[in-house]
């Protein structure tokens, strides 16, 4: 059977990532399956696992009170979702949901952020693959913001 | 017959009108004389709603079918909005087409992405007919499309219909959606590094809002397509058409003449200079 750690290191997230690194993530990873319709966090839950997507989709959702609920980001195959773990206080801001059946590696986020603060140079290879999926949906949402189908 | 004077609209008639989401609509206009000029995909019409004013409109028919020309119109003001009002019978002046059209043969061989934003799959729509009119000439043909919302695809059916063909892939994404949506969401640029496109065999033809285009653009790049083989559908004011009054400058170009299809190579430049 293929190792986690095998199949981490195919994931574009982790391209080029040293194997010893790999391993250290691969120690805080598990498989997770997700049903459609069912969600992988919630609007302040504790922010203490990420996923990376293997198959299937995931839309991020913001509740307005008293509306049904936004769906303003699809994520699929190769994407991450979930930053929130990241910075404290850890919570999650807004939720995912899987809208198909969804297979994902979750990777826990305290013993994750435990190895990048032992291990700096880990860290700091999380940040610079993490920065620029940051900065990609800064934009997107910029985009998004200018509403620039519609009429002006 | 002599070709009409470039700066004489002609009278055509509206034959059908078809309501496409709020605010927006496909005329079909037959001439009241002789017959409809020949176009190419992605050259555009100056359609004239006497006594209101003059606008500019690209064809979105099939160029290879049918005796009419086909404009998708969304009202933002005056013209459009009166353009959006005409009932079938209805007269206007016709002035065109103009302008250059998608660089269609020199798509034959490569893959062709064509990415549209809004209403810019209207003038993408009579590409995607010459592609399918001679489909063996093609690699992969793959079509993009976002929209604001669900509720604001344009041609939706139709888009549903090229879906299930097995020669064209379609991805649909809108900015935001309810919970009931199963397709993508997020802007039309996010999906470009997930299409698997071979960089050297892609050829990639953009229409929408200008921003939505520098963005698509710099996500074309991103994923390796050379700048000369990136092409976007400039839609600056006209009012001429014919290269005189200079309404439609674009840096050293003239929209009207050597648009609205420009190579992204050459106007890389100026396209995110405010002034211009
Ligand atoms: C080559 C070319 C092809 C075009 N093809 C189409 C087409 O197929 N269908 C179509 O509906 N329109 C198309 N347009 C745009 C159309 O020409 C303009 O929307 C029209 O000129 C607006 O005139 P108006 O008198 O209705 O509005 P105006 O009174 O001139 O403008 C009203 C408001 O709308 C804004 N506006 C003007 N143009 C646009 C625009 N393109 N998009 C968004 N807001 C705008 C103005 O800034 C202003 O705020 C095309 C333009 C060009 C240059
Ligand atoms: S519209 Fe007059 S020069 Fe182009």
């Amino acid at each position: 059977m293929e190792s986690l750690e095998d199949i981490l290191g195919r994931h574009p997230f982790f391209a080029g990532f040293e194997a010893a690194h790999g391993r250290l993530v691969a120690g805080c990873a598990r498989n997770v399956r997700f049903a459609a319709g069912q969600y992988l966090f919630r609007e302040g839950d504790p922010a203490d696992e990420f996923f990376l997507i293997r198959h299937g989709k995931v839309a991020l959702e913001l509740i307005e009170p008293g509306r049904p609920p936004v769906v303003f980001a699809t994520l699929g195959e190769g994407e991450i979702v979930g930053a929130s773990w990241l910075l404290p206080p850890y919570r999650w801001r807004l939720a995912a949901r899987a809208v198909e059946l969804t297979r994902a590696i979750g990777i826990d986020a305290a013993c994750l952020r435990g190895k990048c603060e032992a291990d700096h140079h880990l860290g700091y290879e999380m940040m610079k693959r993490f920065l620029p999926i940051l900065v990609e949906r800064l934009q997107a949402t910029r985009l998004q913001l200018l509403d620039v189908y519609g009429k002006r | 017959m002599a070709a009409p004077d470039p700066f004489l609209p002609q009278p055509w008639r509206v034959e059908r009108r078809r309501r496409e989401l709020i605010g927006a609509v496909t005329l079909e206009l037959a001439p009241l004389a002789g017959e409809r000029p020949d176009f190419l995909p992605g050259q555009f019409n100056m359609l004239y709603v006497f006594g209101v004013g003059e606008v500019a409109i690209s064809l979105s028919g099939d160029a290879e079918r049918g005796t009419a020309f086909v404009h998708t119109v969304r009202n933002v003001g005056a013209v459009s909005g009166a353009l959006t009002r005409l009932e079938v019978g209805a007269s206007i002046g016709v002035r065109g087409p103009f302008g250059s059209g998608w660089p269609l043969a020199e798509a034959e061989g490569a893959d062709v992405l064509l990415v549209a934003g809004g209403l810019g799959l209207a003038p993408l729509r009579p590409a995607v007919y010459a592609l399918l009119a001679r489909r063996e000439r093609y690699g992969r043909v793959v079509i993009m499309v976002g929209s604001r919302s669900p509720e604001d695809i344009l041609y939706r059916r139709e888009l549903e219909h090229w879906r299930r063909r097995s020669d064209l892939e379609v991805l649909l994404t809108v900015d935001h959606a309810d919970a009931d949506w199963r397709g993508h969401v997020g802007v039309v640029p996010a999906l470009i590094p997930h299409a698997g496109l071979d960089p050297v065999e892609t050829l990639a033809l953009v229409c929408g809002p200008e921003v939505m285009m520098r963005f698509t653009a710099n996500a074309l790049l991103a994923a390796g397509i050379r700048p000369e083989r990136i092409h976007l559908s400039m839609e600056r004011n006209m009012k001429c058409a014919v290269a005189q009054c200079g309404h439609c400058q674009f840096g050293p170009f003239f929209v009207c003449r050597e648009g609205p299809v420009l190579r992204y190579d050459r106007i890389a430049g100026i396209l995110a200079v405010p002034e211009i």
